[in-house]
């Protein structure tokens, strides 16, 4: 049995850890709630967006001939990795990056075992895979804070949709790790380009006769990239949230394993100081006998 | 006056949704012109540019900044999907003049990168429209003392 001052000593280091673990957690909650709020309060507008973009692809056959929308014969791809910065959130990050690693090898069965893959990385957890892994890294951005800004969107949009005007890649796919609930961040891939038009919804009478100003041409040279920066803003904000909603998780996980083995471990060390005690005793009784 | 139709109105930005309401009549800058939308308007799309647009409900006109970004109208529903937008009550002037000023600095500097410049140039174009919008929002609650106009069938 360990001595009660090893014991002692362990005692004290995992009450430092709980605090840690404990804060965290704290901090992790508050900002896991407000990254919460804003995936809900971005939808409305991509959902709009994605909802006329339907209404358009109806009725503009000219809409499918756009450089983003026409599909290439697939010769190389590219794959952009949406991760957190930051670690202490359990399994996330490996997910992701798991199945951006399963992702290329399905894209390899599908279009060639030699098919060139180029990896965008949004995230450092996602870069460090890429690196580590020695995959082709075209491009990163970390450090995008909790409030990822419009420009830098449009920064990350536009290295994509070169790479892809380019012919650096012909099919370009989006992982990132999607938001389901507190406990539960699924890791989610979206085709990203060519532009694919979103489901037509159901809507009752034909589609609209739109009158375009200035004309259909130059709003969907607008639209187009607009609709492509949604395709990565949301995902952005839902890998935030995704990543507070998992180190919270996994905080408390912690405090409470480092609460229970505080338990046993003080159970212990009484155990080994009542042991001492009563030796010291049966030391002192047997001493004064003799 | 009940009986009259009414347009839906809805304001996003990728952030957050900024109005949603019904309106009488609509005023958007476009980015060919000003825009006055009505009920059975036809369906129509357009650019936005930057400016003031209106919204009014029961003959009050409500003010918001816009800049950039798309109007639809369809079947009496009018959807902005703003690059950036906020009702004119909301607008921080204070917050405003000090992005202007803040822009303006910026564009001071000598040796500016094409796309710094650029970029600083968008920050001075909102604040100043922004500074407006809050102008004219004030002007018009001021008139509004008296009681609006009835409008006439």
């Amino acid at each position: 049995m360990a001595s009660t001052r090893e014991i002692r000593r362990r005692i004290q280091a995992i009450k430092n850890i709980t605090q840690i673990t404990r804060a965290l957690q704290m901090v992790a909650s508050s900002k896991m709630r407000r990254a919460q709020d804003r995936v809900l309060a971005a939808r409305p507008y991509s959902e709009q967006l994605t909802k006329l973009l339907s209404r358009l692809s109806g009725q503009a056959e000219d809409l499918n001939e756009l450089p983003l929308m026409r599909k290439r014969p697939v010769k190389s791809a590219a794959i952009v990795l949406v991760t957190p910065d930051g670690g202490l959130a359990g399994a996330l990050s490996s997910n992701v990056n798991r199945r951006a690693g399963q992702l290329a090898i399905e894209l390899r069965r599908e279009h060639g075992a030699d098919l060139p893959i180029s990896f965008i990385a949004v995230g450092r957890k996602g870069r460090d895979f890429i690196v580590r892994t020695r995959q082709k890294l075209v491009a990163e951005f970390v450090k995008l804070g909790d409030q990822p800004k419009l420009s830098d969107v449009r920064a990350i949009a536009r290295v994509i949709t070169d790479t892809y005007l380019n012919q650096e890649a012909d099919l370009v796919y989006l992982v990132y790790p999607k938001y389901i609930s507190t406990v539960v961040q699924t890791p989610t891939v979206n085709q990203l380009l060519p532009v694919q038009p979103p489901a037509e919804a159901e809507e009752s009478g034909p589609a609209p006769q739109y009158i375009f100003e200035p004309d259909a041409t130059t709003i969907f040279a607008e639209l187009l990239p607009r609709y492509i920066e949604t395709l990565i803003y949301q995902p952005l904000l839902e890998t935030l949230a995704s990543f507070y909603s998992a180190q919270m998780v996994a905080m408390r996980n912690a405090t409470d394993n480092a609460t229970e083995l505080l338990g046993d471990l003080t159970l212990t060390y009484n155990k080994a100081r009542q042991a001492a005690i009563t030796t010291q005793i049966l030391e002192i009784v047997a001493g004064s006998s003799a | 006056m009940s009986q009259r139709p009414t347009l839906h109105v809805t304001i996003v930005t990728a952030q957050q949704t900024v109005f949603e309401g019904e309106a009488e009549m609509v005023i958007a800058p476009g980015s060919e012109g000003q825009l006055g939308i009505l009920p059975r308007h036809a369906p129509l799309l357009t650019t936005l540019a930057l400016g003031e647009m209106r919204i009014r409900q029961s003959g009050v006109d409500e003010g918001l900044f816009v800049a950039g970004g798309f109007l639809e109208v369809n079947n009496d529903i009018v959807t902005v999907l703003a690059d950036d937008a906020e009702r004119a009550e909301d607008i921080d002037v204070a917050h405003a003049e000090e992005a202007r000023r803040r822009a303006e600095a910026a564009l001071q500097q000598r040796g500016l990168s094409a796309d710094a410049q650029s970029s600083a140039f968008g920050e001075l174009e909102r604040a100043v429209g922004r500074l407006k919008v809050a102008e004219l929002h004030r002007t018009r609650v001021g008139h509004r003392r008296r009681p609006p106009r009835e409008l006439e069938d």
